[in-house]
Formats: structure tokens, sequence, C-alpha cells
């Protein structure tokens, strides 16, 4: 199974997805530049986090341009399992194959903590080896995480059980102060309505070594990994 | 032809840095102003042969690029129009 691992000018974790996906899980990892039009054959596609063009506009809204997101489309509207973290969930949502936008962290400070997020739901390629209300430990690290929609949006992202992760306190229950930036309904990452797109603000690829004070992320990524060998896609 | 695009946040879009400027004026003894919203101002130089010209293509890079429709709104001023 190949891991597809955008990098965008300005991505700095990059190589921690792509060592995630094969030093840690050994599956194979290709880093594609943003200027290729090929995903040379990739079976899962991760935009990692950073700070591609340096956040310049608005995060994510120049990379939205870059050639490979034509690509990446492409690959999302066939079906296939797109993952954006952080900085890769800001560049999903500019590009529309999210909906919603990230806004500055309600108390404008950079936030790089631990956070806790709840399993929302299991149906989706990076949370199926998941239980619905498992606790995560995940890393965060940003200046604009907080989640906006219009009402509407929220209420029709609810219905269809699209909000995949929530931030929450350690025991899963939903509280104000676990919600770190300020977040609407207290949501960290949502999927698309074929779910097989998920975005999320904290850093599971930071989160798949005990050293790195977490292994919780693991399961979002083991989660692609089981749900492709199931198609039999790889 | 110079054309002037401004991005603010929609009204129901809380905009922190705003909020921010404001609590410092009310510390700075400017209670007069009673609220503050941050936006963005672009100067476009458009080859144009018209201002409504101008104002087009201002108006379609602000939907595609400029302005997020989900959080923000924009206006365009064709030379002071």
């Amino acid at each position: 199974m190949k891991f597809a691992v955008v990098e965008f000018p300005g991505s700095n974790c990059d190589h921690d997805a792509y060592y995630a996906a094969k030093h840690v899980l050994g599956q194979q990892a290709e880093f594609i530049w943003h200027k290729d039009t090929d995903l040379r054959g990739a079976d899962v596609v991760v935009l990692p986090g950073g700070f591609s063009y340096g956040d310049y506009l608005r995060t994510g809204a120049i990379a939205r341009f870059s050639p490979i997101m034509a690509r990446v489309r492409e690959f999302a509207d066939a079906g296939g399992p797109v993952i954006g973290i952080c900085n890769g969930f800001q560049v999903l949502l500019e590009a529309g194959l999210l909906e919603g936008a990230l806004l500055s962290n309600r108390r404008l400070k950079f936030l790089c903590q631990h956070v806790h997020v709840r399993v929302e739901q299991s149906d989706t390629p990076f949370t199926c080896g998941a239980a619905v209300g498992q606790v995560l430990k995940l890393p965060i690290a940003h200046g604009e995480g907080n989640y906006h929609a219009d009402p509407e949006t929220v209420a029709a992202l609810e219905a269809n059980r699209q909000v995949i992760f929530r931030y929450c306190a350690a025991d899963g229950s939903a509280s104000d102060a676990a919600n770190p930036n300020g977040s609407l309904a207290a949501i960290a990452g949502v999927c698309n309505a074929g779910r097989n797109v998920v975005g999320l603000m904290p850093h599971p690829e930071r989160a798949c070594e005990s050293v790195l004070g977490s292994t919780d992320g693991l399961v979002v990524l083991e989660s692609v990994v089981s749900a492709l060998a199931a198609t039999g896609a790889a | 032809m110079k054309t002037r695009v401004f991005v603010t946040l929609k009204p129901s879009v809380f905009d922190p840095q705003g909020k921010t400027i404001v609590d410092a004026l009310r510390s700075m003894g400017y209670g007069a102003v009673r609220d503050v919203r941050q936006g963005k101002y672009f100067e476009l130089d458009v080859d144009a042969s018209s201002a409504d010209e101008a104002r087009s293509v201002a108006a379609e890079v602000a939907d595609k690029l400029l302005a997020n429709p989900v959080i923000e709104s924009y206006r365009v001023e064709v030379d002071g129009k």
C-alpha cells in the first residue's frame, strides 16, 4: 500500500507523515511535489501540516491552486482516501473538498500542546479501526484552528454524521475548557459526504510512538491500511 | 486601472483581532469606538478599458481567491466609485 505525501512550499510535517507511514507502519510512502501532476499510483493521499505559502492571504488559500490539487480532487471524487492534517485540513477546506473554514484561535494564541479528541464516527477509512467514543490524545500546533461554518452547514454535518473528531476532556466529556481554539460544536475534524475525505487539526502522525508522548494517532493511519486491505486496493 | 477590493469577515463571524483592537482602544480612553472589525484591503492594477470591466475582473478574482465566501464578503471600488 502506498501513501502519497504532498509537499507544498512551507509544508513542515511532510516528513512526520512519511516517517509514520513508512517506518512505523511499514508501508510504502512517497513525497509528491505540489507542482507534480501525477499521484504515481498512490492508494492514500496525505496533505500534511505546515505553513504552505507562508499562510499568505489565508491558510491553505494559495496551496489549493497547486497543480497536484486537480489530481487530488479526481482521486477524492473516485472515492480514494484523502486525509488533510492541520494545514492540510485548511487546504481541503479552501479547495471545497470539505465544508467550513478555519478562523484564528479564539484567544489569538498559537497553540502547541496535547489535546483530547473523541472519535465521533467509525465509518470512515481513517477511523474504522477505532471505536465510537474512543478518546485520542493528540498534539495540536496551530494558530488558525477555530472551525467555523454557518448554522445550516453545521446542522447538515451533524445530521449526516460528518463530524468525525470533537475536542473533549481526557474522560471524553464535552466542556468549553476542553475546546482549545473555540471551534463551533468543538469540531476538530470532519469528513465529506462520501466519507473518504477527512480533515482534522490535531496531528495523528505525530502521535505514533511512545517516545512522542502518545501512540493514539496510530489508529488513524492503521485504519486506512486495514480499510484498503479490506477492499483489496493494495 | 486602479481597483480596490475590501474583504471583511461576515457579520456573523467572530473577529478576535477586531475585539482585541477595540479592547485596546477602550483602555486608551476611546470609549466612543464601539466596535472594530478588521479586514483586508487589496489594490489591483487591472488592465481594462472601462471601469465596469475592471470591476468585473476584480469581482472574479475576489470570488476565486481574495475572499473565502464561507467566512468573508467583499466590496469593489474602481477609481473611488
